[in-house]
């Protein structure tokens, strides 16, 4: 199969990198889910081409990390922190709100496709929590105002948050959040 | 507020601090071209001089680290950066790479001159994609200037540098984990020795020290390691980073001389308990370290003897506080959960476990606890500590067993509420989502 020419260059970039080219397995993943929305047994096959591995290998590396979906997920999909320091600061309540909103279950796609949630392990970034990912972007110190805010915006300017698309003028346009205290 | 030594933190309030422009302006990019004139053994022994200790979280001397790497073995030494920042409470690194990735580049390139290294790597956790954004460009602009790729500053030294994105997996954190990711695996780690010293990546030597680490290099080799060696205590030199977040009034990162005292970080730094409300109890180092009790920290210091002498560990410096109001029960439920969740599968121990201490301290959680389950969860532990390939077995049992070790009446009052209330263990259902 043939992803996309930007997914082709892409790989092709990242390939001589690395001093052997099956360290480019989890990078290829990336690349076939953006393009995909998550890693088909079609993507499978790709990345393992491109890699020089069995299928099996790229599906056993799949499998084992979290951040490469293994069926489809919303548009959007939240991943909500629920480790110690955000439970300490209500991200419960952040994911249950989210729960009602959106009327689904855990990893359960709404009827439009739009939307999505989970909870997830720490984020690495408990000093501004409750927090979560919408996608590829990090949004803190939430409140359920902010997560209201968040959706009206996305659902209006449907904003692109994949990793790929993530600049330096990160969040441009949406709620604004603030980064970790440093002192 | 303590008077503390700014060396990581000193200019990441700048705005342009991110550039190389910025970077430069400020001093940056100076100490390697000094550096890459020395003996490289030279530059192993100013480390070792310094005392500077791995930042990760295991704290092993990092010149001492270098040193095992052996010369002339024929093959090519890697160097690589953790920046996988997975240990829950922990959020100090994502603040190096956003706001001073340069900092992290010429720590490296300090490295990788010590070790002749002619490739690195940083790997960083797949969730920073703004820190990685930053680092990216970081990288690209040292390119473009002649600091990386062949030929650095004319010295016909040679240093290629590229970024890897894990994928969500607290495992890899540990450097042979992160090895064996790197190579394109599941990243489960690797039995010990050989140490990646000897056999790394692609079975090369290698050395993997954290972000922190490597970003205090430069400050180091310009100020010389006496001069570092002169902050912070004894055995516990320079300064740290510290992620304080949970029940404060200021979460945020702070960077303090080693040696600090814990209350006054509390009270000062961090702006007291929220809510005005008292201190129960922190977690100094990280999820994987020891709780300790309010009562148990007049006098401690913040730095890798005193804590280990208080029953915990510096850790990463993940400091999270609780407060008066937090249920240590749920607190052990909800680190038991991480553990069982993040055990990458490969010891049998941790694996099954894992999953029995979170099932047994959920089940005590909902008000089905019974008389033997305390004993049970400790001989499990028991069944875990020092029976893994990695040392997170005794991460995973750490939280339970001391949450259970300085607060047993929480537990033993939800056990005996339970049994009075007559409710059969046997009808527990644990309901997904707690």
């Amino acid at each position: 199969m043939k992803l996309s020419e930007k997914a082709e260059k892409r790989i092709a970039e990242i390939l001589p990198k690395y001093p052997d080219k099956k360290s480019a397995v989890m990078p290829a993943l990336y690349i076939a889910q953006e393009e995909m929305g998550y890693v088909t047994s079609e993507s499978v096959n790709w990345v393992a081409e491109k890699v020089g591995l069995s299928p099996v290998h790229v599906m056993e590396v799949a499998t084992f990390y979290t951040m490469f979906y293994k069926k489809p997920v919303g548009k959007y999909h939240f991943q909500v922190c629920r480790t110690l320091s955000c439970a300490l600061r209500g991200a419960k309540k952040i994911t249950d709100h989210i729960a009602d909103r959106l009327g689904t279950e855990t990893n359960e796609v709404t009827a439009d496709g739009m939307w999505s949630y989970e909870e997830v392990e720490c984020l690495g970034s408990c000093g501004t929590a409750p927090m979560c990912q919408l996608n590829d972007v990090y949004f803190e110190n939430l409140t359920i105002e902010k997560i209201d805010e968040l959706m009206k915006k996305v659902a209006a300017d449907k904003p692109d948050l994949r990793f790929s698309t993530v600049k330096d003028s990160l969040g441009e346009g949406l709620p604004k959040e603030p980064r970790s205290q440093v002192i | 507020m303590g008077n503390h030594k700014k060396i990581l933190l000193a200019n990441v309030h700048h705005k342009d601090q991110h550039t190389i422009a910025g970077y430069e302006s400020r001093g940056g990019y100076k100490t390697i071209k000094k550096v890459l004139g020395m003996d490289p053994l030279k530059v192993i022994d100013e480390v070792k001089t310094s005392g500077l200790r791995g930042r990760g979280g295991a704290g092993f001397p990092t010149g001492t680290k270098w040193g095992f790497v052996p010369r002339n073995s024929g093959k090519p030494v890697y160097l690589l950066q953790n920046a996988d920042e997975s240990e829950p409470g922990t959020f100090k690194d994502r603040v190096l790479l956003e706001r001073d990735p340069h900092l992290c580049i010429e720590g490296m390139l300090i490295s990788a001159w010590a070790l002749q290294s002619n490739w690195s790597c940083v790997y960083i956790r797949g969730e920073y994609s703004y820190p990685y954004v930053r680092l990216n460009e970081a990288i690209k602009e040292a390119y473009a200037k002649g600091y990386l790729g062949d030929n650095i500053f004319g010295t016909g030294f040679s240093h290629h540098m590229v970024i890897h994105r894990g994928a969500g997996a607290y495992i890899c954190g540990e450097e042979t984990g992160l090895i064996e990711s790197l190579e394109g695996k599941k990243g489960q780690p690797r039995l010990k020795p050989p140490f990646p010293a000897v056999v790394g990546v692609y079975g090369c030597p290698t050395v993997v020290n954290n972000t922190e680490t490597l970003a205090a290099l430069p400050w180091i080799m310009e100020n010389g390691g006496a001069a570092y060696k002169a902050i912070g205590t004894e055995k516990s030199t320079g300064t740290k980073l510290i992620s304080a977040s949970g029940n404060i009034n200021k979460p945020g990162v702070y960077e303090i001389d080693l040696g600090y005292p814990l209350l006054k970080f509390i009270e000062e730094e961090c702006g007291g308990i929220a809510g005005g409300r008292k201190l129960k109890a922190v977690i100094p180092g990280g999820s994987s370290v020891p709780v300790l009790r309010a009562d148990e920290l007049e006098g401690v210091t913040l730095d890798y003897e005193s804590l280990q002498k208080a029953g915990s560990l510096l850790g990463s410096g993940g400091f999270m506080v609780l407060d008066d109001t937090v249920d240590m029960v749920e607190v052990a439920v909800n680190l038991a959960h991480f553990y069982s969740h993040e055990s990458c599968g490969q010891c049998t121990p941790c694996r099954e476990g894992g999953h029995w201490i979170e099932k047994i301290l959920n089940r005590i959680k909902d008000g089905y606890g019974r008389e033997q389950d305390l004993k049970l969860i400790e001989s499990i532990c028991k069944q875990i500590g020092g029976h893994t390939i990695c040392t997170f077995g005794e991460a995973l049992i750490t939280p339970a067993l001391s949450c259970i070790k300085k607060f047993p009446q929480e537990f033993t009052d939800k056990i005996k509420e339970a049994i009075l209330s007559g409710r059969k263990p046997e009808e527990y259902r644990h309901q997904a989502g707690h």
